[in-house]
């Protein structure tokens, strides 16, 4: 979907992905709850824009807090994060781990509908509530339920492992698990520089080294071990989705955003098995369909944002994107192409496995931190932009590639 | 009769014991294994948990489920492939529910002893108290049809004489533990010559099962783990008296829980692990051993008047330190006993004057929890013992002397047939009690 008139994205706001690896998370001990992450996310962004009176609507991506946290109903809470919401229209959507990017989409929608000129887009999800052997069985409900006797304990890391397994069959295991730790090690580089990731303490010497760890399918999957997974995540990010009335609103300069020029959503059959496992299909034909409509191509591209729930996700994003031929993203990977230094730098706040996977922020979490690199808002974790290649690009990934968002971002000036 | 059929009906003797409440757990977890294979499941599955002490069982059984909801999150992957037959159990949560269920099911709770007459193994860890044992056993063997074998958790009474005593003829052996059953590793194996070949292997596949770490150890009271413990502890106490020359009692007691602690690089201090123990239990195992010692005395007057004084550590049920010639707040030593003063004189009273005499800590001399997750712990523990033999500091000079007593007791424990060789004495201190490094090395010599 090309725009139909201009669209722009502002005031990006991350909390921390909380989780194993960040110091003040205590699994023994309370935590904040939902209430706490879209509060302190959409105040963030509110403040950015000089409060809630400016926003005409509200939307909120959310997976899965009818059994995380027990909690649905989750518009309704913006009205709690400023009075001055209240009474607004406001929706939750959901599509999985894509839920952040249809939250994206249904408010450019909006804004492109001439409903509204200013929408707040709010990611959330507050998943240490249960063990990860319990977590797994409620992530699974991305998948098809009637499959899920047969999946594995941890039935997601068990349907990437199992790609991974056709992929080493196909392209050779030794290189592939090479590609999987050079991809853990750029992650967590990069999430060393940002401090709200979940990796952002992480000081582990050999990242490469660590992440070789053979799997260990008696307890694990049979082809990925834990470095390869996005660890279980608490966190929320929001961002406003501005037409161009919608930014004089706020009192904010185009410098201050970063412009949406091109979109591709997509949802393929749920019951449908992959027809190829080394390739994610849905990701490469809403790639296709967003690059076409920002009329440029992947050669174009700054940086991406990519979803790399699994180190496996990663490689296999970087085909469906076209950057590299079938079998060839391993090494790209590995031949440093998508390293923060490298031709095209990917997640460089640490993606899904570095920065952090609270599942329905995720797709906003990505918004936020490509806004931040063209903006020159990303600290410590700010890349150089060239100007002759001033594009930006999203993957945000529902289920086995059930429901894709992709979005091309343009650096306003 | 094969693996299977001899957990068909198993006892657990003292099950709400502290040992016996783990080798519950691990007794029934392997009955539960044997009973979801396919070829079982037309097959019945018992576990007796024998206690007299009624009050003790609802504790035990909530225990016991506790531990079982914690082995299953940690095997849903294998469980899911047990149940999946079961198209009802579909969640992890379902199936981790379902086994569950399924242990708890193998499980009864009793006081009496005829629950045992249709074992076909039985698991004993009742006190340390021989006769006791010998009455139980012999009860049993008298009632039981199905000449069941009798695997006592025994730390230090010998094996044949209670054969002999019970009149079992040869089905008994030791299978013994180190607590916490459900955590430690190491299960020290004691046969007797007249076991039958079947028992032993049943015995090493059992352990295997169980997934314990094997040390065989002869059949000489208090085999290899308290064969070294306890001389170890006499060693402590016996250094810390001769201390009382230069110091008061609860000074020197101190001063050799930090040497046997600190200096050694070891988990805790030599009367912080009497304490763990119990101060009656070691002195009981003591009077246990002593008879078979031929050329030495096992034995404590210091800890005849700490018992004597009602001061016996060990642990509260819920697994919290009592108070021994130590007391503790959170698990930490905080005041030292003065039997004079028949009161705790605080840590802080003392410390630095102790801590002065002692000198200070070669840089090398790591703590025991960084030495042991350390890859090259064997290099670094030479070196920290190197540096030590260096100094002249009384406390580096103890410690020496310390590891030396610790080495030739390991080495004691192979000439006098107890231990097959020296690494056997490491596995059990390494496995059995976490020392970070073998008491058989070459650092002190």
């Amino acid at each position: 979907m090309k725009p139909s008139k201009k669209i722009f994205m502002i005031a990006g706001y991350n909390t921390i992905s909380m989780g194993t690896g960040r110091k003040e998370f205590n699994p023994r001990k309370e935590r904040p709850g939902l209430e706490h992450y879209i509060s302190e996310a959409g105040q963030g962004t509110l403040r950015q824009i000089g409060g809630g009176e400016h926003v005409d609507e509200g939307v909120v991506g959310n997976f899965m807090a009818s059994r995380f946290n027990k909690q649905a109903h989750l518009g309704a809470f913006l009205g709690m994060i400023d009075p001055s919401l209240r009474l607004k229209p406001a929706t939750r959507v959901e599509g999985a781990c894509a839920s952040g990017g249809l939250a994206l989409v249904t408010g450019i929608k909006s804004a492109l509908a001439g409903s509204a000129e200013v929408v707040l887009a709010l990611g959330v999800e507050v998943q240490n509530t249960v063990k990860a052997i319990y977590g797994a069985d409620i992530l699974a409900g991305a998948g098809w339920f009637q499959r899920r006797k047969e999946g594995h304990a941890y039935f997601f890391p068990g349907q990437f492992s199992d790609r991974a397994g056709v992929y080493f069959e196909k392209y050779g295991r030794e290189k592939s698990r090479k590609a999987f730790a050079r991809w853990y090690r750029n992650a967590v580089e990069n999430a060393r520089l940002c401090p709200t990731a979940q990796e952002f303490e992480n000081k582990t010497a050999d990242l490469e080294a660590i992440a070789l760890t053979e799997p260990n399918p008696k307890s694990f999957t049979d082809h990925l071990n834990v470095f390869d997974c996005s660890k279980v995540s608490d966190g929320a990010s929001a961002i406003a989705i501005v037409t161009e009335e919608g930014l004089n609103r706020c009192g904010l300069a185009l410098k201050d955003a970063v412009e949406v020029v091109g979109i591709g959503h997509a949802a393929d059959d749920l019951t449908a098995l992959p027809s190829d496992p080394t390739r994610l299909d849905t990701v490469a034909h809403a790639v296709k369909i967003a690059l076409e409509s920002a009329g440029i191509t992947a050669s174009d591209l700054a940086t991406v944002e990519t979803h790399d729930c699994f180190t496996i996700a990663g490689i296999l994003g970087v085909e469906a994107i076209g950057l590299a031929p079938q079998g060839k993203g391993a090494d790209f990977v590995l031949e440093g192409h998508t390293a923060r230094d490298g031709k095209i730098p990917f997640n460089t706040t640490g993606g899904l496995i570095g920065w952090g996977h609270p599942t329905g922020a995720t797709g906003v979490h990505q918004a936020v931190t490509i806004w931040e690199q063209f903006t020159g808002k990303a600290g410590d974790a700010q890349i150089r932009i060239p100007a002759d290649r001033p594009y930006g690009l999203t993957i945000n990934m529902g289920g086995d590639d059930r429901t894709v968002v992709a979005i091309v971002y343009k650096k306003t000036v | 009769m094969e693996y299977s059929e001899r957990l068909s009906n198993v006892s657990v003797l003292g099950a709400a014991g502290k040992m016996g409440s783990g080798i519950l757990l691990l007794s029934a977890l392997e009955v539960a294994d044997q009973m979801l294979k396919p070829e079982n499941k037309d097959k019945h599955f018992v576990v007796n948990a024998v206690d007299v002490t009624s009050s003790a069982l609802p504790g035990l059984m909530k225990y016991i489920r506790t531990q079982v909801l914690k082995a299953a999150e940690k095997k849903t992957v294998q469980l899911r492939k047990l149940y999946a037959g079961r198209k009802d159990l579909i969640e992890n949560s379902d199936i981790i529910g379902a086994y569950i269920e399924d242990v708890m099911g193998i499980i009864r709770p009793g006081t009496r002893i005829e629950a045992t007459y249709d074992s076909t193994l039985i698991f004993e860890a009742v006190s340390e108290n021989a006769g006791l044992k010998v009455r139980l056993f012999r009860q049993i063997n008298e009632n039981n049809p199905n000449k069941p074998w009798f695997f006592t958790n025994t730390s230090s009474v010998p094996i044949g004489g209670l054969d002999k005593e019970a009149g079992l003829e040869g089905r008994i052996l030791g299978f013994h533990f180190y607590n916490p059953p459900a955590v430690q590793k190491l299960v020290e194996l004691i046969t007797i010559d007249s076991n039958s070949s079947g028992m032993k292997e049943f015995a090493l596949q059992l352990a295997k099962n169980m997934r314990k770490v094997v040390v065989p150890s002869n059949d000489i009271a208090g085999f290899i783990g308290n064969g070294h413990f306890m001389r170890d502890a006499l060693y402590g106490i016996d250094q810390a008296t001769a201390l009382t020359r230069e110091m008061p009692l609860h000074e020197a007691i101190y001063t050799i829980n930090r040497i046997s602690q600190d200096f050694l690089m070891r988990p805790m201090g030599i009367f912080q692990l009497i304490d763990y123990v119990g101060v009656d239990v070691v002195r009981f195992i003591m009077n246990v051993m002593n008879p078979y010692m031929a050329d030495e005395n096992l034995h404590s007057p210091l800890l005849d008047q700490l018992f004597e004084l009602g001061v016996k550590g060990g642990q509260y049920a819920d697994g919290s330190q009592k108070d021994g010639f130590l007391k503790y707040e959170k698990g930490k030593p905080v005041a030292v006993y003065s039997p004079e003063k028949g009161d705790y004189i605080p840590v802080p009273d003392f410390a630095h004057s102790v801590d002065t005499w002692l000198g200070s800590l070669p840089e090398s001399v790591l703590s025991w929890k960084n030495l042991v997750k350390a890859p090259d712990k064997e290099v670094l523990a030479a070196k920290a013992f190197s540096d030590l033999k260096a100094l002249q500091a009384k406390g580096a000079v103890m410690a020496v002397q310390y590891a030396r007593r610790s080495r030739e007791i390991g080495m004691k424990l192979v000439s006098d047939g107890v231990a097959v060789k020296a690494e056997d004495v490491n596995t059990v201190l390494l496995t059995g009690f976490f020392h970070a490094y073998g008491p058989v090395n070459d650092f002190v010599v």
